[in-house]
């Protein structure tokens, strides 16, 4: 089916890009495909915030906090108002760390030109999900997202591996900075001293299972527990250590479960570290990595029941590549699956926020106009529900009450962001070939600006991409 | 786009309030259910049903310690709950079972005959993925993926006509257990929109050839205004039951957007669970808020017979607590929700069956972290005012090393499927052909669990 140029230019602006601002679908119009090639990168996705705090001087701060708590409480109890209050400090890293980074990523997307190397950005942020659903988390997912993922995203997917599974982010969401191999030299140490220590298989389990090969690659149970004692000793530097392993990656030689693994089938004989970087290299390179890669990414750029030829188009390039994100990237953009005119992947609410700020020509200035909102709509920030991340189907986001929030969002936004502009032209702009006449008569036939542009913005066709 | 202030008498958090709480501690609650069923002759004309499903793994063990099974102390170690009289100790239902010390109220209804657990219940799936097992607890398959549309949903096919029973959902997505064939509405706290507004009905013209949309938009409208009116009631049965200062202070908010993103943020994360403890009163009311306004909309002359809730924070790899801590805390919530759903319900409760469960057990050793890792068969909670008096639901098959599943997990010896068909059976008078086929898909082999209600 022959698609003409026009309407190619909508679909790469507002389904591989994050919505199109003024001006980007003619920018788009002369190569609709070059203009997504060219946004791929060796050197990753765009950076929130350079310079920020890393993870190792977020981290090294909330250990900080914790100790002055400990000490505060041995004196007589925490003071309410004073710095050990876990209320306030709970809010303050909310505020003023965990929300200048939410707020920093949303405006990048609110403004970059390269939206399809942003997208391509948010979905491996998503693929490797840390949540900010425990309070030392809560301030390390901008820092993960930077230092971990961003990097990565155009290298290979073995690096995005490891960079992420070695980061004090994820080791600290799924509980692997304290796993000890029950029979390493830690876990006899720490029983003379009556304590316990021992094996926490969340991080292995969902490394497999959500990471890599996925649920349905015939792994059992002793897989995934050989393969968390492969990973004991990868933690996270904590006050004991040199100042500076402190939040940093560290692999603790002394907890991990001395001996050889068998996971799937394959012997693992290395030694400490290498072990586990052994068997990360050989689930990348699993021809279910590939299958389980292809059919998330399909997912998230064409359809929730995303076309088979598109699967196995993205599963080879992936194979024949050893995982290069970049070519994966390159595939999916020329393949043909990837242009039905038909929109059928209905927008997150954070994808919708952003295509509005974007139609709007508008960068959202705080965390106020945020992430109330985003929370109404189920979709709370840097707080996905799981390790799994933010699901893609429409079911569960054209949920009646959300639908109702959107409604009420885009009315005090369109009356805050028109700005006396014509909104038949922001409908145009918005959505170029994909406006149907219903919309634009629709549009213009509104009362007022703003009403017009929330009937664009509540629209069919805006709602999808 | 601003947020709702806090109420002007702060003895009397308001329902939006008490639902967004709620909504931050990471809960979700869907009504199912309408008028046509209500209408309806038979023996389960007024019947109501609530299913709670809590995410995460809820861990069996200590929900309803077998505290008289010799080898529980032994496997639990520092997160085994006490023996009953000891302080912290479980709450006695027999010679070998207790309830966790936070189910106070669970408790207290047991005691009554309105409370029973069913110890050792297993949903089909044996892959202790979260996803995949809650996939399965929801959807009534048998398999992940078996199915695309819930076991509740379903249900309501089973109990009438198509489209005469209408469904609605409150939290901002949808969740599996009610997607299907009967529209679900859903509604949650804020963002409503002024009425006499243009947008809704130039939106409902512009949808018109979009199924998706204009049912979730009409569905969305049309809960509005039931809202309002549940949340008047609620706010009038708690304003009687508002006793102390104490109150004003727990219900009092931080302002500000960020704060509240803060404070709520807080209280939802299981790693945070210090900051539960710094206030459970609060985290308590709410609930009990929630629980009494879920009442408030199901006892409405036009409310709904059949909820779905769920409520999440169970997947205590680490630092899981006993008596008191991070499951205490989710516990504690549980047992105030349903302590005001039972208060909200009044004379409702005699008709009303509650069960919670969960989509796997956790391990029955404690692990390395103070936690427990996935499991197999967990604890489920059965309420209802007209329920039939007896033990545990299901066999116990012990912790001896031999009876654990893969020696590690408790053994399964009831399925879930059977749980549940005997509540809609024996209470909503769902036929046992229904059950086997559309409610459960090829489940001919499950047989209901009998004795439940009387």
């Amino acid at each position: 089916m022959a698609i003409d140029r026009d309407l190619k230019a909508a679909i790469a602006a507002t389904r591989f890009g994050l919505g199109a601002r003024a001006g980007e679908i003619d920018a788009a119009r002369a190569d609709p495909q070059g203009w997504l090639i060219a946004q791929i990168r060796a050197e990753g996705a765009d950076q929130p915030q350079p310079g920020a705090p890393t993870a190792a001087q977020r981290f090294a701060e909330f250990r900080d906090y914790a100790q002055e708590r400990r000490e505060a409480k041995a004196e007589g109890g925490v003071q309410k108002g004073d710095r050990t209050d876990p209320v306030k400090m709970a809010a303050r890293l909310l505020r003023d760390d965990a929300g200048a980074d939410f707020l920093a990523r949303v405006q990048l997307a609110a403004r970059t030109d390269a939206d399809f190397r942003e997208r391509w950005a948010l979905f491996w942020c998503n693929h490797f999900t840390v949540s900010a659903t425990k309070l030392v988390t809560a301030t390390l997912v901008g820092p993960f997202e930077q230092e971990a993922i961003r990097p990565h995203v155009f290298g290979r997917f073995e690096d995005l591996l490891v960079a992420s599974s070695t980061h004090p982010a994820m080791l600290t969401y799924l509980d692997q900075a304290q796993s000890i191999g029950p029979d390493s030299l830690a876990a006899g140490r720490m029983a003379r001293g009556g304590k316990t220590g021992g094996l926490n298989e969340n991080l292995a389990r969902e490394i497999m299972e959500l990471h890599t090969v996925g649920v349905d690659a015939g792994y059992g149970q002793a897989d995934v527990t050989e393969f968390a004692r492969a990973m004991t000793g990868y933690s996270v530097g904590g006050p004991r250590q040199d100042s500076d392993q402190i939040g940093r990656f560290i692999f603790r030689a002394a907890a991990h479960q001395p001996g050889a693994r068998t996971i799937m089938g394959r012997r693992y004989g290395q030694d400490g570290e290498a072990q586990a970087l052994a068997v990360m290299r050989d689930l990348a390179a699993s021809p279910h990595t590939a299958h389980h890669i292809a059919v998330k990414l399909a997912t998230h750029f064409v359809a929730d029941d995303p076309p088979p030829a598109l699967v196995e188009r993205l599963r080879r390039s992936y194979l024949d590549t050893q995982g290069d994100l970049a070519a994966l990237a390159r595939t999916l953009v020329a393949a043909p699956e990837a242009w039905d005119p038909q929109a059928r992947k209905f927008k997150t609410p954070y994808e919708f926020m952003v295509s509005a700020w974007r139609a709007a020509d508008t960068v959202p200035q705080d965390l106020k106009g945020v992430a109330p909102i985003l929370n109404g709509m189920g979709q709370k920030a840097f707080s996905a529900p799981s390790p799994k991340g933010w699901p893609e189907e429409a079911a569960v986001w054209c949920a009646p009450d959300a639908i109702i929030k959107r409604m009420a969002w885009s009315e005090g936004f369109a009356a805050g962001a028109i700005a006396g502009r014509d909104p038949s032209q922001l409908a145009r702009d918005a959505l170029g070939a994909r406006l149907t006449p219903l919309v634009a008569q629709a549009v213009a036939r509104a009362e007022t600006r703003p009403e017009g542009l929330a009937i664009l913005l509540m629209s069919p066709e805006f709602q999808r991409r | 786009m601003s947020v709702p202030k806090p109420p002007a008498d702060p003895r009397v958090l308001n329902r939006r309030d008490a639902l967004r709480g709620a909504l931050g501690l990471g809960i979700a609650v869907e009504f199912l259910g309408g008028r046509a069923f209500a209408d309806s002759e038979g023996v389960q004309a007024g019947k109501k049903l609530v299913v709670i499903i809590c995410r995460g793994g809820m861990d069996g063990l200590s929900v309803s310690p077998p505290v008289g099974d010799p080898n529980y102390q032994a496997l639990r170690g520092p997160i085994a709950i006490a023996g009953f009289g000891q302080p912290g100790g479980a709450l006695p239902l027999d010679h070998t079972f207790g309830l966790h010390p936070a189910l106070a109220s669970v408790h207290a209804l047991a005691l009554k005959g309105q409370a029973r657990i069913a110890p050792a219940v297993a949903t089909p799936d044996r892959a202790r993925s979260h996803f995949e097992a809650q996939d399965v607890l929801e959807s009534g398959g048998t398999v992940v993926y078996g199915t695309s549309s819930g076991w509740l949903n379903r249900a309501l096919q089973a109990m009438g006509p198509a489209g005469r029973v209408q469904a609605i959902s409150i939290g901002a997505t949808a969740p599996l257990l009610l997607r299907g064939k009967i529209e679900t509405a859903s509604w949650a706290p804020g963002g409503a929109p002024e009425r006499d507004h243009r947008l809704p009905g130039i939106l409902q013209d512009l949808y018109a050839h979009d199924p998706l949309l204009s049912q979730a938009l009409a569905s969305g409208l049309s809960t509005e205004s039931m809202a309002r009116i549940a949340a008047a009631d609620a706010n009038q049965l708690l304003m009687a039951d508002a006793p102390a200062p104490a109150m004003a202070a727990a219900t009092a908010r931080p302002a500000g957007d960020a704060a509240m993103m803060a404070a709520s943020t807080a209280q939802t994360q299981p790693a945070a669970a210090a900051l539960a403890r710094f206030n459970p009163r609060q985290n308590a009311d709410q609930a009990r808020k929630l629980g009494a306004t879920l009442a408030g909309l199901m006892i409405q002359p036009d409310g709904k017979q059949i909820a779905g809730v769920s409520f999440d924070g169970f997947d205590t790899h680490a630092n899981q607590g006993a008596a008191q801590g991070q499951l205490a805390s989710r516990l504690v919530y549980l047992d105030a929700f349903l302590d005001g759903l039972v208060t909200g319900l009044g004379p409702a409760w005699k008709d009303t069956v509650v069960v919670a469960a969960t989509e796997f057990g956790r391990t029955a050793h404690v692990n390395g972290t103070g936690g427990a890792d996935h499991g197999t068969a967990s604890t489920a909670l059965v309420l209802g005012g007209g329920l039939k008096r007896g033990g545990i639901v299901g066999d116990w098959p012990t912790l001896e090393p031999a009876s654990l599943f893969e020696s590690r997990d408790t053994a399964p010896t009831l399925d879930m499927r059977g749980l549940f068909k005997g509540v809609l059976s024996e209470h909503l008078g769902v036929e046992r052909r229904a059950l086997d086929t559309l409610v459960f898909p090829d489940s001919a082999a499950v047989a209901p669990a009998a004795g439940l209600v009387a």
